[in-house]
């Protein structure tokens, strides 16, 4: 089902998950071994077992930024917490920096938390009896750091999240962004390379997800972590993901850039996702750029193939003439019309539930 | 019309209800009082385990598993038993602790002795401990409720300390202060530990939680015996018994609160690579703070409740003095005492919370003097004290030095006044307290009291298992059976009837007045918060304070008793009540005031029912606190089990029928509880409140 992206790069990926299945029940263990790799969700509930992943392979490369995007119930949450091993796995092989992290014991995944992983929580999970600042000072403390060195790079975090000023509050006295603000300067105190985030913005009101999404974003641009983000928020996903995967019943139904997922969706279950969604915000120049003829009058604007619709949507109308379009290098490989853009902006196919 | 009838039962729970009743008045109607009638009274088959227990106390106590120890006295290894060895090392352990914390509160020399010998102390006069002036102590104590909690937590100690005494009670308070302060931490780790340990493993949940109900109901008096026989009298059994008493209410806290924290905050500390030990103490018990400073708090008024009834078994202090001044009917002496015993304990309280609260600055840049401010400010106030009570020694040099130490009841009383009060009241209304008193006793108590010991053995077990067996099935009926059998079983069935009679009616009582008073105070935010702050404060009095004020106007009789009981149980009753009806849900009550239902109709047919559970729970704890306080009020005298376990604690065998006794007492407990609490489980499952 999940058609992989085209990553050619040639490092070795950062988070590699080779078929990972994770079965809740007493008799998972047993029913695992007896399915031969083949999990039939009904069959297991029938003999007492939930499945919460079922067959998860992929990879996540350095930098990259992917979005796991399910219902509630669709294992989202349970995969994230197998990759961190906050639970283990039934079946199956996680490689951290190519380490299998399942067969890692206590003092060695201790480790590899304390230097390499960070993680946001839906509820903030902010420790009640501590400061803004002893909260951020907690996981640097825990790995023996001196108190007075983890309260300085302490601080460095809350100004790093805007947080200053408040270095004395109690969680119980912030706003819920104020603490979410919070539990991602906890998340980054130790620099980790991984980053995972839980719903990170799920309790957050609209306005405020909007600028804590911002926020990230601002963040992620000057810190460049790989990140796993799980959300059940299909517009946040496409607003930040580099991939998206999307899962239901513990599968994952497609994985790939969030422009393929609304051009092509794999499943009838992910198209119900991308009909409602307007295309200029994902879809980028290139999917409606013309071969460039030389001869034509062109405007004197030009724009990146790269750049998303929506946000050039704007000045190509306002230009008479068609514009031009140029590659990464700044070389013209096409042209873009205004009646074009317009279809797609007010086109029916954008919204393909009303034919219907 | 039978199959009616037979639906109609199996639908409405009050029909079956009223059947049991009607088949209950039958029994008890035709079942013919005689000697031996099982149906009347079942034969005292265990009459034998209290000498059982007994025998077997003994034998562990005395020759189980001999060991050799050394006696420097003679010189000589000798065969002693492992079991006494063993207490006789804690006895020693917690003894020395509480000694050397007694003398550096009031001065003295066992601390030294301990070290050394008689003999040397005696031929070196100048090796005593001497007296802290109480005034560096209250000083002292000042500036730590300063540093901790600010001027107010100063103000309360400096008032406190200095109360005790001006009122000479500084010798004895002192005494009762030292030996809390080794009760009070032992019950709070151990209860923390055992607590940590039942919260990761299911099974040791599972083997303690019926220890824990037992204990909860347990009357203290119970435990004195057992620890009177392996610790032997003083302090240090004081003290065990006091942490024994203690320690349960913390591990049920330490539990429910460690069950609270979110999932995901444990998490969180995984994700930051805490250790196990790290993930427990720095996460999970921070995280669970607010239940487990609730259990704090529980520990430190336990013991000072046990405060007197440890002076049974030999810990010196104001229990001791309470205790006199009780027997002796010297209600105004009695007073004094008492508010010394709330105040200790409302000031250890409070420095607790403001300890576990203390926060730190990590950015300011002290110097030496901001530093170590507290430690000179002490510095300050020890070198003022001593030469205030060096002056002292030349002003007073006759009698007693005030500056230093204000000898025990050369303080200023107040009794008189008390005395002159109980006297006018008694002159005034001696009269209507008299026809009230003997209206209830011969109008209401004694005709009770009839009707429950002329009830058929037969005729109770029906009524409790049938309502058992109404509410929660087999299970519920059979628990119910179970715990009432044990009772009757043992030769006190008449004696647990009697106990049994004086909670029933204590119950109704208190239940009445709480679920009123509740109601009312209900109606708006500030009087429900109100209500609940007095209730908290009521809460915090040692039980037997309530013995105090009733016996002023009742003197010793069973009312007295009654009254006792309602005053302090009804505390239950009432919040629970507010508690339950202020947590419906405002859109529920909107729904309602919206379908035109008036004030009233609200309060009968959407409040009362939404948060009956929770009132029942109430009524739950009503019945345990009434069976403590039934129990205690055999200090003051009654004729039930009550009576039995005090004469137990001065026998020298008393440990079976001590233990035995107080199992009875628990069990009445632990029936009603069975019923009570399954109802409400049940009732709130089904209203989707669970």
């Amino acid at each position: 089902m999940s058609s992989e992206a085209n990553t050619s790069t040639s490092e070795s990926p950062v988070v590699k998950c080779d078929s990972v299945y994770k079965i809740f029940g007493d008799n998972a263990q047993s029913m695992m071994k007896s399915s031969n790799g083949v999990v039939d969700a009904t069959k297991f509930q029938a003999a007492g077992c939930i499945v919460g992943v079922n067959n998860a392979s992929f990879e996540v490369h350095k930098g990259e930024l992917l979005i796991i995007m399910g219902l509630s119930g669709s294992g989202k949450s349970t995969l994230l917490r197998c990759i961190s091993r906050l639970t283990d796995a039934t079946a199956g092989n996680i490689y951290i920096d190519g380490e299998d992290i399942l067969s890692m014991n206590n003092k060695k995944l201790i480790e590899l938390r304390r230097s390499k992983m960070g993680m946001v929580f839906q509820s903030f999970a902010l420790l009640p009896h501590k400061t803004v600042l002893e909260n951020i000072a907690f996981p640097l403390q825990v790995k023996g750091m001196s108190t007075k060195e983890s309260m300085l790079r302490a601080k460095e975090m809350v100004d790093l999240t805007s947080l200053t000023g408040r270095e004395n509050y109690f969680p119980r006295e912030l706003s819920g962004g104020q603490q979410q603000r919070v539990g991602i300067a906890r998340s980054l105190a130790i620099e980790p390379d991984i980053w995972f985030l839980d719903e990170p913005f799920s309790a957050l009101d609209p306005l405020i997800r909007k600028e804590m999404q911002d926020e990230f974003l601002r963040l992620q641009n000057s810190l460049n972590k790989t990140i796993l983000f799980v959300t059940h928020d299909f517009d946040e996903a496409l607003r930040l993901a580099d991939r998206i995967a999307i899962m239901k019943d513990g599968i994952i139904e497609q994985l790939d850039t969030p422009a393929n997922i609304v051009l092509n969706p794999a499943t009838d279950y992910v198209r119900k996702f991308t009909e409602e969604v307007p295309r200029e915000k994902v879809l980028k120049i290139e999917t409606v750029m013309d071969s460039f003829d030389p001869k034509a009058d062109m405007s004197d604007l030009k724009v990146s193939k790269d750049a998303i619709i929506e946000t050039v949507a704007n000045s190509i109308l306002n230009s008479s003439k068609p514009v031009a379009v140029t590659d990464e290098k700044g070389e013209v490989v096409g042209a873009v019309y205004a009646a074009k853009v317009i279809d797609m902006l007010f086109g029916s196919h954008s919204n393909q539930s009303v034919g219907q | 019309m039978i199959d009616n009838i037979m639906e109609a039962l199996q639908e409405k729970k009050y029909l079956q209800f009223i059947l049991l009743i009607i088949i209950f008045l039958v029994i008890y109607a035709f079942v013919p009082q005689t000697e031996s009638n099982v149906l009347w009274r079942l034969p005292p088959l265990f009459k034998e385990l209290p000498l059982m227990i007994n025998n077997g106390a003994n034998y562990l106590m005395f020759e189980w598993w001999p060991i050799d120890v050394y006696d420097p006295d003679i010189e000589e290894f000798e065969q002693k038993p492992l079991f006494g060895q063993f207490t006789r090392s804690i006895s020693g352990v917690i003894l020395f602790m509480i000694e050397f914390i007694r003398e550096i509160l009031v001065g003295g020399v066992k601390t030294i002795v301990t070290f050394t010998s008689w003999d040397w102390v005696t031929e070196n006069e100048w090796a005593r401990w001497p007296a802290l002036p109480w005034t560096v102590i209250t000083g002292g104590i000042a500036i730590l409720g300063y540093s901790l909690g600010g001027l107010r937590l100063a103000l309360l100690v400096l008032f406190s300390f200095t109360y005790i005494a001006v009122f000479g009670q500084w010798v004895p308070s002192m005494q009762t202060l030292s030996f809390v302060l080794i009760a009070a931490p032992i019950a709070v780790l151990l209860g923390l530990f055992l607590g940590v340990w039942a919260y990761k493993s299911k099974t040791v949940e599972m083997v303690m939680n019926p220890f824990l109900n037992i204990a909860q109901i347990m009357p203290a008096f119970s435990y004195l015996i057992p620890v009177m026989v392996f610790f032997g009298i003083g302090d240090h059994a004081g003290a065990i018994a006091t942490v024994i008493f203690a320690t349960p209410p913390m591990v049920r806290l330490t539990v429910l609160g460690l069950k609270k924290v979110p999932p995901e905050v444990g998490e969180a500390g995984l994700m930051t690579g805490c250790t196990d030990r790290q993930l427990m103490y720095k996460v999970l018990i921070p995280s669970a703070r607010r239940d487990i400073l609730i259990g704090v708090n529980q520990v430190i008024m336990q013991c000072l409740a046990m405060v007197v009834i440890a002076s049974l078994i030999g810990a010196k202090g104001l229990g001791n003095d309470l205790l006199t001044a009780l027997n002796g009917l010297r209600v105004g002496k009695a007073l004094e005492i008492g508010v010394c015993i709330v105040l200790i304990a409302i000031v250890l309280d409070r420095l607790s919370l403001a300890w576990a609260n203390k926060q730190t600055d990590y950015f300011a840049e002290l110097s030496f003097k901001e530093k170590h401010k507290y430690s000179l400010l002490f510095l300050g106030v020890f070198v003022v004290g001593v030469i205030l009570a060096i002056i002292g020694s030349f002003i007073f040099k006759e009698g007693f030095n005030y500056l230093n130490i204000i000898p025990h009841n050369k303080g200023i009383t107040t009794e008189a006044f008390w005395q002159a009060g109980v006297d006018w009241i008694w002159d005034t209304f001696f009269y209507s307290l008299k026809a009230f008193n003997e209206w209830l006793i011969i109008g209401v108590l004694i005709p009770v009291k009839t009707a429950f010991l002329g009830m058929p053995v037969i005729a109770t077990f029906t009524l409790m298992m049938g309502t058992g067996f109404i509410v929660g099935g087999y299970r519920t009926a059979l628990m119910v059976g179970g715990f009432l059998l044990f009772i009757a079983l043992t030769e006190w069935w008449d004696r647990a009837l009697i106990t049994a009679y004086l909670i029933t009616i204590a119950v109704i009582i208190c239940s009445t007045i709480g679920i009123l008073v509740g109601t009312l105070c209900a109606q708006h935010r500030v009087s429900s918060r109100f209500m609940l702050t007095v209730c908290d404060t009521f809460q915090t009095f040692p039980s037997f304070i309530y013995l105090i004020p009733v016996m002023m106007l009742f003197g010793v009789t069973d009312t007295s008793v009654l009254i006792a009981i309602i005053v302090y149980s009804t505390i239950p009753a009432t919040r629970y009540t507010i508690e339950g009806l202020i947590s419906v849900p405002q859109s529920l009550q909107d729904a309602g005031t919206m379908s035109g239902v008036n004030r009233f109709q609200r309060w009968l047919t959407i409040e009362l029912p939404m948060s009956f559970p929770h009132i029942a729970l109430g009524v739950n704890q009503t019945v345990v606190f009434a069976l403590a306080m039934v129990i205690i009020g055999a200090l003051i005298g009654t004729d039930d089990l009550g009576q039995l376990i005090l004469k137990a604690i001065s026998d020298e065998v008393g440990i079976g029928n001590g233990l035995v006794l107080g199992l009875c007492v628990a069990f009445i407990g632990l029936a009603i509880d069975q019923i009570l609490r399954t109802w409400a489980d049940q009732r709130k499952l089904a209203l989707g409140l669970k």
